[in-house]
């Protein structure tokens, strides 16, 4: 079977973010990018599955900047069998909403005839957790989300999910849109040798102009501003000096 | 202008402080009629009836709509959204699951997180791990959105709003429940206690974990952890505090052995007083505690512990 995986460019996770100084956007100028996390693991899942003899072929899609060719590179260094790079602009500050997303997902779905389809739960950037179940919605797909575990079975997959009170295990039938969460897998790291025989693997390039689709955003942001700030305390000196300030002074206990 | 509001529900009953919470964010934007979905939910559609501020009940009672499944669940909403400007719910990982698919199937942009609403169709949502909040204009013709607990106050008790009954349509039989493991405790609810005190990665193992219960006992507290102590199996999945885990705001936060990651300071840093229990000095965790204590956490928390019991 055939796995399509949507992977996102975003601000490394490690990065401490500036905003610009007109408060229009997050400052994202030379600033380190990579895949989004959450897409390491529904890459690393899929080439496990394909491991296993489950999955034949997997394609990694991005949509965004030129740049994100580097993100699917990754993704065929991981062991994605290609790529297809959807431009959308050269502004790495302007970000496609999870609705345009999900159309052009969407339409390659139609396409590619996938029998799954592996995103990330959540974007680190604009932190929606969304595009995977708008995409199931658009398609009238079934979708499992939140994934700690996938199995592959009989023309359906069964998925425990991470849900607010604990664990919940679903089955859904193929094909069908999963997402995954931070306990799916851990993702390797991609040797130097797969570094250099994903710089072969098929590479696409199509533009969101090619879709034909109406993409304009439905949200328009006004402003991007700092959290309301926290100072730091006090130190206390020992657990009766730490007891006694949180009853007298905080009153909270 | 009106709302309709899906409630939280666990096993048939309500989740009424996720519930009201959301029922205080969008008091301003009109009449807001909650809809109840699940299996046997008579009483949880009682219980919403009397949250101030609600207007009505819809009850949709029907086996599919049993384990909060995001298929039906989406379509059952879209059934009945009528003349509803705006849909809502908490941002539970139910909702998180239904509502953008919904938002898909309206053609419209769901908003997540939602912080405050400061218009009809303009809200504040944090990106990044919290690092930056934005304000978004929605352009679109109804709005769907998820609101962020922890940024708001559960309405009162009022009086007992109508309550209807609507019809449940086919399922779509695109997915199906197997087991729910969940995770049982007497414990306060992770979201809605008054103190939480959470262990990252210096706990070292899960035994050691019992010593943040033990605490958490003495103080009537809420269990949290850090995403490091959770992918060790030092703690289950629903106690991960942060930025993919829950986000709370408690009158006080202990943080024990966390080194204070920004993906952890997402979820616990709107909390009223910080504590913080590090061997590191250094840690980045005593930048936003109010009282950060230097010290071995297993000589520590005993102590702490025997002084609030
Ligand atoms: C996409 C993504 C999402 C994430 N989401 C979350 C999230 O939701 N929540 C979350 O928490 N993290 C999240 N993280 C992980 C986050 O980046 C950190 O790795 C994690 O929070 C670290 O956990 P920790 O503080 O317990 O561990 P560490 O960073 O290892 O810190 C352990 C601390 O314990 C202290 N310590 C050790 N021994 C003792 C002792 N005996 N006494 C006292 N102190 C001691 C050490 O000094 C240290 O400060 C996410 C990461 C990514 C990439
Ligand atoms: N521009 C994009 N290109 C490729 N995949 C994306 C893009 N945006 C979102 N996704 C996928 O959708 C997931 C959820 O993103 P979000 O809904 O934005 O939080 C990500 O983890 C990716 O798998």
């Amino acid at each position: 079977m055939k796995v399509l995986v949507p992977v996102k460019r975003v601000a490394d996770y490690n990065v401490k973010i500036r905003l610009k100084a007109d408060g229009s956007s997050v400052d994202l100028a030379n600033v380190k990018m990579s895949m989004n996390p959450f897409d390491e693991i529904a890459v690393e899942e899929a080439v496990r599955l394909k491991e296993k003899g489950t999955v034949s072929e997997i394609v990694a899609v991005s949509i965004g900047v030129p740049q994100a060719q580097e993100t699917l590179r990754t993704a065929l260094a991981m062991g994605a069998d290609r790529a297809i790079l959807v431009t959308a602009g050269t502004d790495v500050h302007q970000d496609m909403e999870p609705l345009g997303v999900a159309k052009i997902l969407a339409a390659l779905v139609e396409s590619e005839r996938p029998d799954l389809v592996i995103a990330g739960k959540q974007a680190i950037d604009n932190d929606m957790n969304a595009t995977g179940q708008m995409l199931a919605g658009l398609l009238g797909w079934g979708q499992a989300t939140f994934a700690s575990n996938l199995e592959i079975g009989d023309g359906q997959a069964v998925v425990t999910r991470e849900v607010d009170g604990g664990l919940q295990t679903v089955s859904v039938k193929l094909p069908a849109v999963v997402t995954a969460d931070l306990r799916l897998n851990e993702p390797r790291y991609a040797s130097l040798p797969n570094i250099m025989k994903a710089k072969k693997k098929p590479l696409e390039e199509k533009s969101v102009s090619d879709f034909g689709l109406d993409l304009s955003p439905r949200l328009s942001v006004s402003k991007v501003a700092e959290p309301a700030g926290r100072q730091a305390g006090i130190k206390v000196a020992s657990v009766e000096e730490l007891i006694e300030k949180l009853k007298t002074e905080a009153g909270v206990i | 202008m009106s709302v309709l509001l899906i409630a939280e529900v666990t096993e048939g009953a309500l989740a009424r402080d996720a519930t009201a919470k959301a029922v205080s964010a969008v008091l301003d934007l009109g009449a807001v009629t909650v809809l109840v979905a699940g299996a046997g939910v008579d009483a949880a559609a009682a219980d919403a009836a009397k949250i101030a501020g609600v207007t009505k009940v819809l009850v949709a009672d029907d086996p599919s709509l049993a384990h909060g499944l995001a298929e039906p669940m989406a379509a059952l909403i879209r059934d009945v959204a009528g003349d509803y400007t705006h849909f809502v719910a908490p941002g539970t990982a139910d909702a998180k699951n239904v509502l953008p698919r919904l938002a898909a199937m309206l053609d419209v942009m769901v908003i997540s997180d939602v912080m405050a609403v400061l218009a009809a169709d303009t809200f504040a949502r944090p990106v990044y791990a919290g690092n930056a909040v934005q304000t978004v204009t929605s352009s679109d013709a109804v709005k769907v959105l998820t609101v962020r607990t922890a940024s708001f106050q559960p309405a009162a008790d009022g009086d007992a709003a109508p309550i209807e009954t609507v019809s449940v349509g086919a399922d779509p039989g695109l997915s199906a429940w197997i087991e729910d493991r969940v995770t049982e405790s007497d414990r306060p609810t992770l979201t809605s206690a008054k103190i939480v005190v959470s262990g990252g990665r210096g706990v070292g193992s899960e035994e050691n974990f019992a010593l943040i219960a033990a605490l958490a006992d003495a103080l009537g507290a809420a269990v949290g952890a850090s995403r490091a102590a959770v992918d060790s199996g030092f703690a289950p999945n629903d106690w991960q505090v942060g930025q993919t885990g829950k986000v709370v705001a408690p009158e006080l936060y202990i943080a024990i052995g966390i080194s204070g990651a920004i993906q952890h300071l997402a979820g616990m840093k709107d909390s009223k007083v910080i504590v913080a229990i590090n061997k590191d000095e250094e840690a980045p965790i005593f930048d936003v505690a109010d009282y950060g204590l230097v010290a071995d956490l297993f000589d520590a928390v005993p102590r702490f512990t025997d002084a609030a019991s």
